[in-house]
C-alpha cells in the first residue's frame, strides 16, 4: 500500500515534469496577478502593505484553482483513472498520493516564490516568515479541498467555472485565517491562534477530503 | 395597542422607515408567491411534456 | 416498520400520499403566518433604539433560520439517499434546494434593508450577512452541480456528497466569519445579534419561524411531487396517471 502511494506519487511527478512549461503556468499566473495590483492602484508603501496579505492569498487561491484540472482530468480521459479505481489498493491512498503530487508541483512552488511577491507588495521582513508559514499550511488544504471539487466535476464538460463555484466558498475559512495571520504579524502581534487554526484545518482536510474525493470519483467516474 | 390612538397613516409611515419595512415585507411576499406559483407552472410543464411523449409514441405505432 | 418505509419511499405511493398532506401544512402556515404578522406589526411595541425599522426582523430572522434549516434537511436527505439508496430522499433534497436558496436570498435582502437605516449602508460585512452570502453560494453550487450532470442518479449522488461536504464546512465557515468579523468590530456592539427581546417581540418572531417551516413543508411536498413525476416520466404509473388528466 505504501509502495503504491510512492509509485503513484513518482509517476504523477514524472508525468508532470515532462511538460515542464505547463507546470510553470500557475506560478507565472500567481506572480502576474499579484503584479496587477500595484499597477491598478497608487503603489504607496502603506497601501500595498495593507493589501498585501489579502492580495497574495487570493492570488494563491486562484492559482491553485486554475491548476486543479490536471489532478484527474488527464487520467479520466485516457482511462488511467479507471485503472486506479480498479486497483486493489484503497482509492483513498491513491487519491492522497495524487493530491500530494499536485501540491508538490503547484502549492509548494507558490510558497517558495511568495516571499518575492511579499517584497513586491512592500511587506516587512518580519511578516515574510508568517507569509511562508501560512501558505505552507494553507496550500495543501487548497489542494485537498480542490480535489473534492475536481472529482465531482471531472465528467462534466467545461466544468471549470462550476469547479470554482463549488470550491471557492469552501476556501474561505483558510483565506480568512491565512491572510489575517500575515496582517497581524505586520503589527507585531502573535499569530499562534491563526496558525493553529490553519493546522487544525489541515489535519481535518487530510483525514476527510481524500475520503470524500474517493467517494466522489466512484460516483462520477465509474464507467 | 400602540400608544394612545391607532392611526393608519402612522402605521404605514412606520416611524419614517416605511420604505425599508414595506419593501422587506413586499419582497418576502414576492418570494412566498414565487414559491407557490413556480411549482404550479412546473407541474403543468411536466404534464404537457409527458403527454407529448405519449402522443409521439402513439403516432409511431 | 421497514415495510412502511419502503412503501413510503416508492415515488408512486409518495405521490398519492403527499397530495393529502399538503393542505395540512399549507393552511396552518397561512393562519399562523397571518397571526404572527398581526402580532408583529400591530401589537409588538416600538423598539427603544431602532424605532419601527426593527420590525423587519420578523421576516429577516425566520428567513435566516430557514436558510440554515433547509440546508440541513437537504444534506440529511442527501445522506440518506447516498447511504440507504432511498430515491425519495434524493427527491426531497433536490426539491428543497431552490426553496432554501430563496429564503437565503430573502434573508440577505431584508438584512440589507434593515442595515441601511441602522448603519447607513445597504451592505455591511457583518458575520451574519456574510455567512448568509456564503450559504447562498453553497446552494448555487449544489444546484449547478445537479443540473450539469446528465444521469439523474449520478447527479443526485454527486450533489448529495457536495451537500454533505457543505454541511461539514458550515460550522467552520461560520466560526471563521464570526472571528473575522470581531476583528473589524472595534467598540461597536455586534450588529445583527438579537436585541434583548421583549416577550411581545419574541412571540411573533417564533410564530413567523413556525409559519415559514410549515410553508417550507408544504412547498417541498409540492415540488417533490413534481420531481417524482418528472423522474418517473417514462414509467407506467406516471403514464397512466397523466392520461387521465
Amino acid at each position: 500500500m505504501i509502495k503504491a502511494f510512492y509509485y503513484l506519487l513518482l509517476r504523477d511527478m514524472r508525468l508532470a515534469l515532462r511538460s515542464r512549461h505547463e507546470l510553470a503556468n500557475p506560478l507565472i499566473f500567481f506572480v502576474l496577478v499579484v503584479t496587477l495590483f500595484p499597477l491598478a492602484v497608487m503603489p504607496t508603501p502603506e497601501r500595498l502593505q495593507e493589501m498585501a496579505p489579502g492580495v497574495i492569498w487570493v492570488a494563491a487561491l486562484l492559482s491553485v484553482l486554475l491548476s486543479l484540472d490536471r489532478l484527474f482530468k488527464l487520467d479520466y480521459e485516457d482511462g488511467s483513472l479507471d485503472q486506479l479505481m480498479l486497483s486493489p489498493n484503497p482509492l483513498v491512498i491513491l487519491v492522497l498520493a495524487k493530491v500530494f503530487a499536485h501540491w508538490l508541483l503547484t502549492g509548494l512552488p507558490l510558497v517558495i516564490i511568495a516571499p518575492l511577491l511579499g517584497v513586491f507588495m512592500q511587506l516587512q521582513t518580519e511578516s515574510l516568515n508568517v507569509l511562508i508559514w501560512s501558505l505552507l499550511l494553507g496550500t495543501p488544504v487548497l489542494s485537498l479541498i480542490g480535489a473534492i471539487g475536481v472529482s465531482l466535476t471531472v465528467a462534466v464538460n467545461r466544468g471549470g467555472v462550476l469547479l470554482s463555484l463549488i470550491v471557492l466558498p469552501l476556501y474561505i475559512p483558510v483565506l480568512i485565517f491565512g491572510a489575517n495571520a500575515i496582517d497581524v504579524a505586520s503589527d507585531g502581534m502573535s499569530v499562534r491562534g491563526q496558525l493553529y487554526f490553519l493546522g487544525a484545518v489541515l489535519v481535518l482536510a487530510l483525514s476527510l477530503a481524500p475520503l470524500a474525493t474517493a467517494i466522489a470519483l466512484r460516483i462520477t467516474a465509474s464507467r | 395597542m400602540n400608544g394612545s390612538e391607532f392611526s393608519w397613516s402612522e402605521f404605514f409611515a412606520m416611524g419614517g422607515y416605511a420604505f425599508f419595512v414595506w419593501t422587506s415585507y413586499g419582497i418576502a411576499l414576492v418570494v412566498i408567491l414565487l414559491n407557490i406559483v413556480m411549482p404550479m407552472i412546473e407541474r403543468k410543464k411536466v404534464i404537457s411534456r409527458v403527454k407529448r411523449a405519449i402522443r409521439r409514441e402513439q403516432l409511431q405505432q | 416498520m421497514w415495510n412502511w418505509i419502503h412503501k413510503f419511499s416508492s415515488p408512486k405511493y409518495f405521490y398519492d400520499m403527499s397530495a393529502k398532506l399538503v393542505p395540512w401544512f399549507a393552511i396552518p402556515a397561512l393562519l399562523i403566518g397571518v397571526y404572527g404578522l398581526y402580532l408583529g406589526l400591530f401589537v409588538a411595541p416600538t423598539d427603544y433604539q431602532q424605532g419601527e425599522s426593527y420590525r423587519i426582523i420578523f421576516i429577516h430572522v425566520p428567513a435566516a433560520w430557514m436558510s440554515l434549516f433547509i440546508y440541513m434537511v437537504m444534506a440529511t436527505s442527501a445522506a440518506i439517499g447516498l447511504i440507504w439508496q432511498i430515491r425519495l430522499a434524493d427527491v426531497v433534497a433536490a426539491a428543497s434546494a431552490p426553496i432554501g436558496a430563496s429564503f437565503t436570498f430573502l434573508a440577505l435582502v431584508t438584512g440589507s434593508l434593515w442595515g441601511k437605516p441602522m448603519w447607513g449602508t445597504y451592505w455591511v460585512w457583518d458575520a451574519r450577512l456574510t455567512s448568509e452570502l456564503i450559504l447562498l453560494f453553497l446552494y448555487f453550487g449544489y444546484m449547478a452541480l445537479q443540473s450539469s450532470i446528465e444521469d439523474q442518479r449520478q447527479a443526485d449522488k454527486a450533489s448529495g456528497l457536495l451537500a454533505i461536504v457543505g454541511v461539514v464546512n458550515i460550522p467552520i465557515i461560520h466560526y471563521s466569519v464570526e472571528w473575522w468579523n470581531t476583528l473589524h468590530q472595534g467598540a461597536t456592539v455586534a450588529k445583527f445579534d438579537k436585541p434583548s427581546m421583549h416577550i411581545d417581540m419574541l412571540i411573533p418572531l417564533l410564530l413567523m419561524a413556525l409559519a415559514f417551516k410549515l410553508f417550507y413543508a408544504a412547498v417541498v411536498l409540492v415540488r417533490a411531487r413534481n420531481e417524482a413525476l418528472y423522474r418517473d416520466r417514462n414509467r407506467r404509473w406516471v403514464r397512466e396517471l397523466i392520461e387521465k388528466i
